[in-house]
């Protein structure tokens, strides 16, 4: 694919070949546009259809599924949002996604920070061990991992799937610090030293303030990794009060096989946090990723 | 990624040299740790030294531990048609993805990396479905797919009536649905890791390489490609690793079906679970944590070392 580069360098040629070359990276650009909108149409379409596919009548979803809703129906968005259900699991994803993220963060930098500052026998092979993490997801450590929360009496327990999820989250919340904690200056660690503050001070008042940025960062990915769970809540929750938003939906999607405009009310309703916590956030979530991945 | 000797070690030996060579005491390293390590081991470490346990064993989960089987499961799985065909669908979505996504994801960074107009809004937009669910996204490509849904309506209105599918019911197309919808959730991610890449690119090697009379073409093959090489493996890696573990979104869309059509490992893995079949589940899952293993040790032992060597353009 030509890119940019080449465009810019050379403007002004009164030659023939030049203009026929301005007329080629014309054409060019224009398919790139070509391009680019299809994709966002792909991208676009069907979230616009669920939404709006929540606003018709399931006879309108069979006769006319396309164009804006003729009449506009309201009542499956104001049903669910009405039956209690829908604002449930918002409350009981919130608050694992917030119990999560409230976990990972001071176990994640507490490790990262002595990885990432001090030289120890084992240092390597434990960060090792973390990483290795990543090639564990909970859909392959389910069974296991239900047994030993049966063991402790951790099902039907939020806590459930709050616990288990940080663990499993360790692994990237490190990766993501270790490179961010090691860019902090020697020089701070050595005044600090020499004003006698030992690592945990250190830590306390010197790293964790430079490191919201960081912080942050990891605490977004938490939450979006939490919100968006799916497996282990579902064998965890058995009590459906306790259901999350991703439960609720699938459950819909299976109960309802046929009303699709509920199903499609709900699934609506059950995207718009997360894309609305996208709006907010999308550079965090974008350099959080980038940075996990490509720095180490 | 993962275990990789860390670039930024080489790259900052100052970091490493200096005060960090003081160690406060193992007592002090250790506090740090512990409640990670805690953490970690009682939710991942000690879970997976459980399943190799009763993997070696015929147990429904629930009565006691007294059924030594050893390998049998192990052998029964790698016997098993479904076991191996789901594993065929892995691969299937493997080596689409690295065909398919992954290109089409490097020729949309590259796009949103020139100065066409709107870039930052297109980031956005194709960003945004690797923020939902795989369960939201199942539910409403679902919706979409499914008979005289939206797709086949719109083919209909169009003329097209004789290319409608089952697409998720048909045996030979399921597999295909699957891998577009996958890719229409995940492509993003791929495309802003590679734009952070091309970001990283000095302008300036660009300019001169266009100075030198370098077509687009040439510049991008002999300049940009390679500079961005690094990117793009992590973005194979975390794509392999993924399709080989794929769960969510299979389950939610398919169940694995038709008939088994577009099963995964980690799908037939829960099937057995629901069927309190634990002791086999649990080689089952022994299996797919070993074989992302050899791919992640295969992977950077081949891939990841020429990065070292290929001077610090990736870091």
């Amino acid at each position: 694919m030509p890119d940019a580069a080449a465009t810019s360098t050379i403007d002004i040629d009164p030659t023939s070949a030049g203009r026929a070359a301005a007329r080629r990276r014309r054409l060019v650009r224009l398919l790139l546009y070509v391009v680019a909108i299809a994709v966002m149409l792909i991208i676009v379409v069907p979230l616009s259809y669920s939404i709006l596919g929540g606003f018709r009548s399931n006879a309108q979803l069979v006769s006319a599924p396309t164009g804006l809703p003729d009449p506009w129906v309201f009542g499956n968005y104001a049903a669910q949002l009405g039956s209690g259900r829908f604002w449930r699991e918002v409350v009981n994803s919130t608050v694992i996604a917030l119990v999560t993220t409230a976990v990972v963060l001071p176990a994640s930098s507490l490790a990262a920070f002595v990885i990432a500052r001090y030289t120890f026998r084992g240092r390597e092979p434990i960060y090792g061990l973390f990483t290795i993490g990543l090639l564990f997801p909970v859909a392959v450590a389910i069974l296991p991992l239900f047994i030993v929360l049966r063991q402790i009496g951790l099902l039907s327990n939020p806590l459930g799937v709050a616990l288990p999820q940080a663990a499993f989250g360790l692994p990237i919340a490190i990766i993501i610090m270790r490179p961010f904690l090691r860019a902090i200056p020697d020089e701070l660690q050595d005044a600090a030293r020499i004003d006698g503050a030992g690592p945990l001070r250190f830590y306390w008042y010197v790293v964790l303030p430079l490191s919201r940025p960081v912080l942050s960062t990891v605490a977004i990915l938490t939450i979006v990794t939490s919100w968006n769970a799916f497996l282990l809540p579902l064998l965890v929750l058995i009590d459906p009060a306790q259901h999350t938003l991703p439960i609720g939906v699938n459950n819909i999607s299976t109960q309802y096989t046929t009303d699709y405009a509920a199903v499609l009310a709900y699934t609506t309703l059950a995207m718009l946090p997360a894309l609305i916590f996208y709006a907010i956030a999308e550079r965090q979530i974008v350099s959080g990723l980038t940075s996990g991945a490509i720095k180490e | 990624m993962a275990a990789a000797p860390s670039p930024t070690e080489t790259a900052t030996p100052r970091a490493v040299g200096a005060t960090t060579s003081k160690s406060p005491g193992w007592r002090t390293v250790a506090l740090f740790l512990l409640p990670a390590l805690l953490l970690y081991g009682a939710f991942v470490l000690y879970p997976i030294t459980q399943s190799l346990r009763y993997s070696l064993f015929d147990w429904n989960g629930l009565g006691p531990l007294d059924s030594f089987v050893g390998i049998d499961n192990f052998t029964r799985a790698i016997r098993a048609d479904e076991f191996r065909s789901a594993l065929g669908h892995n691969l299937f979505i493997v080596v689409v993805s690295l065909i398919v996504q992954i290109p089409f994801a490097l020729g949309l960074a590259v796009l949103l990396n020139s100065k066409i107009r709107g870039r930052a809004a297109m980031r956005t937009i194709f960003f945004a479905p690797f923020v939902l669910s795989e369960v939201v996204t199942g539910v409403v490509w679902r919706q979409i797919l499914r008979p005289d849904g939206l797709v086949d309506r719109v083919l209909d209105d169009v003329g097209a009536a004789g290319l409608t599918q089952g697409w998720l019911s048909n045996p030979d197309i399921v597999l295909f649905s699957l891998f577009f919808i996958l890719s229409w959730k995940y492509f993003g991610l791929h495309m802003v890791l590679m734009l952070a890449g091309l970001q990283g690119i000095p302008q300036e090697l660009r300019e001169a390489a266009a100075i030198d009379g370098a077509s687009a073409w040439q510049s991008f093959r002999n300049i940009t490609l390679p500079l961005l090489a690094p990117t793009i493996r992590v973005s194979v890696f975390l794509s392999i690793i993924g399709a080989l573990q794929q769960f969510d979104l299979v389950w939610v869309t398919t169940g694995g079906g038709p008939i088994g059509a577009s099963s995964m490992m980690a799908t037939f893995l829960y099937e057995q679970f629901r069927r309190g079949l634990f002791g086999y589940a649990s080689a089952l899952s022994i299996i797919i944590f070993l074989l992302s293993l050899v791919v992640a040790i295969l992977y950077q032992r081949m891939v990841l070392r020429r990065d070292i060597e290929g001077a610090g353009a990736g870091a």
